[in-house]
């Protein structure tokens, strides 16, 4: 069965990764014998007032200026940022930031704060009003290594982990990174555990994030209360928990401190986190520590498991 | 495939904001204020008074209560209209019997359609705030800049003669703003705007619309985003407030340093049956904090200017 695509819209379907069901899959083991590996990645944003039309989508909501969603995003770097880093203090969280890096250049003292504080940062591309949409591999590349340099620069940390700004890719994005020496990528969606990716050259792995799990659906486009939002992310790690004994899983905690900085939300979310913690099979990590581990001990085993051996393709 | 050069171009990555209206401030930065009394917490409610005309025009976009019927669309019609007959009056009710200060946002042609419940807003005690001209009349990019300066004119000077005072805060219908806004609302003599939505405190704005004051009205707490937005139950808009409200003060005792609670409130929404016993009690856990100051967004002004 086959569905007309006409000539000038056909596009190449690459295959990203192996078919490897959640069945009978050898296990990970986490260091120390942990079962789940949990992360925390908050979005530190900017969106610019008035961006340039890029070639796929208008950026704001409204016509521009849009000064609502403007205000609300900019509430995340004045306030929201700021109790988030409390909280996570206050908690014992070692976050790795998804970092739009103009961040570092129009706040400079949120790139010390978060320097300061060890967390790791990668790569949420420039401006979250910026896509990779459309970019020649050319640009592409600048673009990468415009973002890598920007995160050396501030916090002398290597470039390890790409979530597209705003998720936009290329069909060339996965293979782009692998050159440039990005470790792993989290615009997949398909597995709770990491993967291997299919590059063309070097290795990408994917590291789970998570669109469900994730402040802008469940309080946002899923419209929960905070409390819903905690009781989502709890049953979420019960479940991975529990399977994180056979199999050993990873648990992404993605928020936006422009959605949970605000004090009717701080308190279930702290609770949700605390209750993480609590359980001695966590292993709470960076996302380039969770890589690094899968990278040294699993990605090869995997390669060879799911793609017959050779190294990526 | 590429894209324009400019497009991977930014010419505003340098410290500060991408615009000149305003420069950063964090919040554990901000210079302590306490509120009379040495408060912790000032709170400060809004009922947003709105008139949306029946024929209002759907570009460029169709504001929260707005008519998304075919003409006539009277079920939004009266269901906003509700509102200023029955809901404002429930509100009101609950405010004077608690003795609690307000600022009423009110769409300027009030004044014409309905000027006994201006009147009642007033001896109520409410600061009247420009809410516009009316729901139709949105600050969009689709204004010239003289007639958006001559429609913020009219608002305050039709205002000022209803109310006998000049009104001293903005909100744009909708918090639709051109790129001029701001700046008008500034030359206009205001003091102070609730459209940014960026703080929880007061600060100052700057260039074009240097002498505003950005007031934290905010929008992620208000019964808009929870009830219409979020379709959120009364009872758990009610559960967010005091949550909301514990937090703030704990914070604030914390940190000594005032905070500000906003409670933007639409009496089409609030104001039905089903919603005000929600908010009377709120109002009522309001009333016995006594670490709390119920003011007008001008008097929470004052006092936050007079701290710095």
């Amino acid at each position: 069965m086959s569905y007309p695509v006409p000539a000038d819209q056909q596009q190449p379907a690459p295959d990203l990764y192996a078919w490897n069901p959640w069945r009978n899959r050898p296990r990970i083991e986490w260091p120390d014998g942990k079962r789940l590996a949990f992360w925390v990645a908050p979005n530190v944003e900017f969106y610019e007032l008035a961006p340039p039309r890029g070639p796929a989508r208008a950026s704001w909501f409204r016509p521009e200026p849009d000064v609502l969603h403007y205000g609300i995003r900019d509430y995340g770097n004045r306030v929201g940022f700021w109790r988030m880093a409390d909280m996570f203090d206050e908690l014992g969280v070692r976050a790795s930031i998804s970092l739009n890096v103009a961040v570092l250049d129009h706040f400079p003292e949120i790139g010390r704060a978060m320097a300061d504080r060890n967390w790791e940062l990668f790569s949420h591309g420039v401006y979250n009003t910026r896509y990779q949409y459309g970019m020649s591999p050319e640009q592409e590349r600048a673009f990468i290594r415009d973002v890598r340099d920007s995160i050396h620069r501030v916090s002398g940390q290597e470039l390890a982990g790409w979530l597209s700004p705003a998720l936009t890719n290329t069909p060339e994005t996965l293979n782009m990174l692998a050159e440039e020496g990005v470790v792993y990528t989290l615009d997949l969606f398909h597995d709770d555990q990491p993967q291997p990716v299919r590059v063309r050259s070097g290795k990408l792995m994917s590291l789970p994030y998570s669109l469900q799990v994730n402040d802008w659906t469940g309080l946002h486009t899923g419209a929960g209360t905070a409390r819903d939002y905690a009781r989502m992310i709890r049953d979420q790690f019960d479940r991975l928990y529990a399977e994180g004994e056979t199999l050993g899983t990873v648990m992404a905690l993605p928020l936006h401190p422009w959605m949970i900085g605000y004090p009717h939300r701080w308190q279930p979310l702290a609770d949700a986190i605390e209750y993480i913690l609590g359980h001695e099979g966590v292993w709470h990590a960076t996302g380039r520590e969770i890589a690094a581990h899968y990278m040294t001990h699993y990605h090869d085993r995997d390669v060879a498991r799911l793609f017959g051996g050779t190294d990526g393709r | 495939m590429a894209v324009d050069p400019s497009y991977m171009t930014y010419a505003h990555r340098r410290p500060g904001m991408d615009h000149d209206l305003y420069e950063p401030g964090y919040l554990p930065d901000r210079a302590p204020v306490l509120w009379p009394g040495g408060r912790r917490l000032a709170v400060w409610i809004v009922p947003v008074v709105e008139v949306f005309p029946l024929n209002m025009a759907p570009q460029p976009l169709v504001p929260p209560g707005g008519m998304t019927r075919p003409y006539p669309d009277y079920w939004n019609y009266t269901l906003q209209d509700y509102g200023n007959r029955v809901g404002i009056y429930r509100i009101l009710d609950a405010l004077v019997a608690r003795g609690m200060q307000s600022s009423a946002a009110v769409s300027a042609v009030l004044a014409d359609r309905y000027p006994d419940l201006l009147r009642d807003l007033l001896s109520a005690g409410c600061e009247i705030i420009a809410h516009g001209r009316d729901m139709g009349t949105l600050h969009a990019p689709h204004l010239n800049i003289a007639d958006e300066a001559a429609i913020i004119a009219s608002v305050r000077d039709r205002l000022a003669q209803a109310t006998g005072q000049a009104p001293r805060g903005w909100l744009s219908p909708a918090m639709v703003l051109s790129h001029e806004t701001t700046r008008l609302v500034a030359e206009a003599g205001f003091a102070y705007t609730c459209d940014w939505v960026n703080d929880e405190l007061p600060y100052r704005m700057t260039g074009p619309a240097k002498g505003l004051t950005a007031m934290p009205l905010g929008y992620e707490l208000s019964d808009l985003r929870l009830m219409l937005d979020y379709r959120h139950m009364a009872w758990e808009y009610e559960r967010q407030v005091q949550d909301a409200l514990v937090f703030l003060l704990a914070e604030a005792r914390r940190v000594n340093a005032g905070r500000i609670l906003a409670l933007p409130l639409h009496p089409w929404l609030v104001g039905t049956p089903q919603r005000i016993s929600a908010l009377e009690r709120l109002l009522d856990m309001i009333a016995a904090e006594p670490d709390v100051w119920v003011a007008s967004g001008d008097d929470i002004l004052s006092a936050w200017e007079a701290g710095q």
